[in-house]
């Protein structure tokens, strides 16, 4: 039984990549090629028609702004790919933020401890959704909606709309210091490489990882084939918990300012920076360079969008409807793909094996690239 | 010859009242509304104006009425196992879409200024309906694009500017507070359309194709259902709903600004699954998602008067969802041990 809401299109069966073409052929036709490359364009349009673009300070700043996104969108990937959902990260953000302004500010705890505290009440947050997911089996979409409103209401409980804004400076400079002097590349980069290198680890290179996919291909089938899916579901909503709140503490330091409301609908936002990367929301298919791909595009189309003066909601329609356009254009590739194997079908009688050979590939290629 | 004549089913040995009863004793409806009435009960007792002050009874039926329409639209796209995140931001632009009528065209009789929301709300949920029926693709993803594009667009067209009190005349806004028989208006407009929903979804035919199409999609296309007729009709009624609560939300709080509906999707959604409604589609009903939003909407406002700060608002509503997920799935497995049993028992005889 799949557990997403969602039904597959009809008409449409999965199959395996065909491993018979050469690597640089099937990253080729990818769509995490495809984010790449519009990445790359995008960079490369905006360095030679946006004033300012170029300047040292852009990729700083957007490296601060999206790091958030980019860190939980690290463990988002690999729960959409099994095909669950978590809806409550930006609430674990904000109950993080909270967490840590309250820890140091009243009881006086300093920012590792108590950020530290924040982590595993992060992860605690995670353990409860993965359990309510993965052991009483109910859908994630439903409990993560739920969470979402638990863990924003506690945060907004316990601080209610105060603000701690006194944290040392020790440490909110370290949130905005570069790693090298004078380069873009902020602190925040540091841990999120570290990270980054064990999730593309853990989902493209483990056998944990093989799990993941199996499971969001069919969780069924993949119980049988002796991956324990309960444990892989539960143990991701728990990374999923810890990393947002990792998240959170960055946040707060950052701003140097602790709010419940901090980071209110940033969930949105990292679903839809993964999706974009290519990531299916029926599970089952997906790839980390392609997501970290997705993020960075929506971050450079806002930053060069924001040079130009445009305003936050201009931005915010350009990224819904490349959200829009990243999933149908998977459906207009199927029809082109159709559209061609018909053609190789109807050209001669002698075509007729290589026309039905041609539209096999195509059928395989639509779904793969799905 | 003799095992046609008889009959495969047999009639229920128990009385039809005592099965009704019983059935509505089991109802999660029943239940639902029972913690309605508890919460009611007990913040009356504690403060007897929350009832029985003109007011307060007037608030206790008004204030959900938004909620009321989004809930029953997002329990009509859930049960064909969609979902629909863009309500917000279509309540949010209807409502400035309104406004703008007034200040465009003064002395615009208020029934259009209603049809012309309920016109402009289901066109943007026929967006979503064609984007997803069309090109196969997950409502998920879609409505979160058009919950961006819809709010984007809203605000590069408000701007900085809002639509205030003054801007909308004033037989409009009194919509907003009148009573008849002491119902609000808002209230009987919600209750209308919650009747003509559910009673089409419970008797119609194209009612029970939703429950068909949510239950098992493949089947109801194998079964040659318009199925994707019927998901593009419940996105355009979803949206249709939403516009017409942006018409509600200008008349209910005489001011538009850019925060109009943000968030109420997922207080949509969750008013749905308090109800009732499986979000796997397929099951529950809009009484469910109504008595849901009432649920919810009451709780935020019984929680000062009990006196725990309405910070904690969410956390208990947090909680309501969580629970209410909870006691579906042990009903359900309830259920389906039961069902069992009473398979294993036909067959041993």
């Amino acid at each position: 039984m799949s557990t997403s809401i969602l039904s597959r299109p009809e008409g449409t069966t999965r199959s395996y990549p065909a491993y018979s073409r050469p690597l640089w052929r099937r990253a080729l036709f990818t769509r995490e090629f495809a984010v790449i490359a519009l990445l790359v364009a995008v960079i490369f349009y905006s360095n030679n028609n946006v004033e300012f673009f170029d300047g040292p300070l852009t990729f700083y700043y957007l490296f601060l702004d999206i790091a958030p996104i980019l860190l939980i969108a690290l463990p988002m990937t690999m729960v959409i790919i099994t095909g669950e959902i978590d809806l409550s990260v930006a609430s674990v953000v904000g109950l993080s933020s909270v967490l840590v302004g309250q820890l140091h500010a009243d009881a006086g705890l300093s920012i590792p401890v108590a950020g530290l505290i924040a982590i595993l009440v992060g992860a605690v947050c995670g353990a409860f959704n993965g359990f309510l997911v993965a052991y009483v089996k109910l859908p994630s979409l439903a409990v993560t909606i739920g969470t979402l409103a638990l863990y924003r209401g506690i945060a907004v409980g316990l601080l209610g709309t105060k603000a701690v804004t006194d944290f040392p400076e020790k440490w909110t400079d370290l949130a905005k210091k570069r790693v090298v002097e004078d380069h873009s590349f902020p602190m925040i980069l540091v841990p999120f490489v570290v990270l980054a290198v064990l999730f593309v680890w853990m989902l493209h290179f483990s056998t944990f990882g093989r799990g993941v996919f199996e499971i969001g291909l069919n969780d069924e089938a993949a119980h049988f084939t002796g991956v324990n899916v309960a444990r892989t579901k539960f143990l991701l909503f728990v990374m999923a918990g810890a990393v947002s709140a990792f998240a959170g503490i960055y946040y707060t330091l950052r701003f140097g300012s602790a709010r419940g409301d901090n980071a209110t609908g940033l969930e949105l936002q990292v679903i839809a920076a993964v999706l974009l990367g290519g990531v299916s929301i029926f599970g089952g298919r997906g790839a980390l360079h392609g997501v970290i791909a997705g993020v960075m595009l929506i971050g450079v189309i806002s930053s060069a969008m924001r040079l130009e003066n445009y305003t936050v909601n201009v931005i915010n329609i350009v990224i819904g409807a490349l959200l829009v356009l990243s999933v149908i254009s998977t459906s207009f590739l199927g029809w082109a793909k159709q559209l061609w194997a018909r053609r190789g079908r109807g050209s001669g009688p002698s075509s007729s094996e290589t026309g039905q050979h041609r539209q096999a590939v195509a059928a395989t290629e639509s779904t793969n690239e799905r | 010859m003799s095992t046609t004549d008889t009959l495969l089913l047999e009639p229920s040995a128990i009385s039809p009242t005592k099965r009704i009863v019983g059935e509505l004793l089991r109802s999660r409806e029943i239940a639902v509304g029972a913690v309605l009435v508890v919460v009611v009960a007990l913040t009356t007792i504690k403060s007897p104006d929350f009832l029985f002050s003109s007011n307060g009874w007037r608030d206790l039926l008004l204030t959900p009425s938004l909620l009321l329409l989004l809930a029953v639209g997002q329990a009509v796209v859930i049960i064909t196992r969609n979902v629909d995140l863009s309500v917000g931001s279509t309540l949010g632009l209807t409502a400035y879409f309104t406004g703008n009528l007034f200040v465009d065209h003064p002395g615009i009789p208020i029934i259009a200024v209603f049809l012309l929301g309920l016109l402009f709300g289901a066109f943007l949920g026929f967006v979503n309906g064609f984007l997803v029926t069309f090109f196969n693709v997950p409502a998920l993803v879609i409505t979160l694009g058009t919950l961006y594009i819809y709010r984007g667009i809203f605000l590069s067209w408000a701007g900085s500017s809002r639509i205030n009190a003054s801007d909308m005349p004033s037989s409009f806004l009194d919509l907003g507070t009148k009573q008849i028989l002491t119902i609000p208006v808002l209230t009987i407009i919600g209750l209308v359309v919650l009747a003509l929903v559910g009673y089409y979804l419970y008797t119609a035919r194209g009612g029970r194709e939703l429950y068909a199409i949510g239950s098992d999609p493949d089947a109801a296309v194998l079964y040659g259902l318009p199925v994707k007729r019927r998901v593009l009709g419940a996105f355009v009624l979803c949206g249709a709903l939403a516009g017409l609560a942006g018409v509600v939300y200008a008349a209910r709080y005489g001011t538009v600004s850019s925060g109009a509906g943000y968030g109420m999707e997922l207080q949509a959604v969750g008013a749905a699954v308090i109800g009732g409604v499986a979000i796997f589609g397929g099951s529950g009903t809009v009484w469910g998602a109504a008595i849901g939003a009432f649920l919810l909407v009451t709780i935020n406002r019984a929680l000062p008067v009990v006196g725990i700060s309405d910070f904690w608002q969410r956390a208990v509503v947090g909680a309501l969802i969580i629970a209410a997920i909870v006691l579906d799935r042990v009903l359900s497995a309830r259920q389906a041990r039961r069902l069992v049993a009473a398979r294993d028992e036909t067959r041993e005889q």
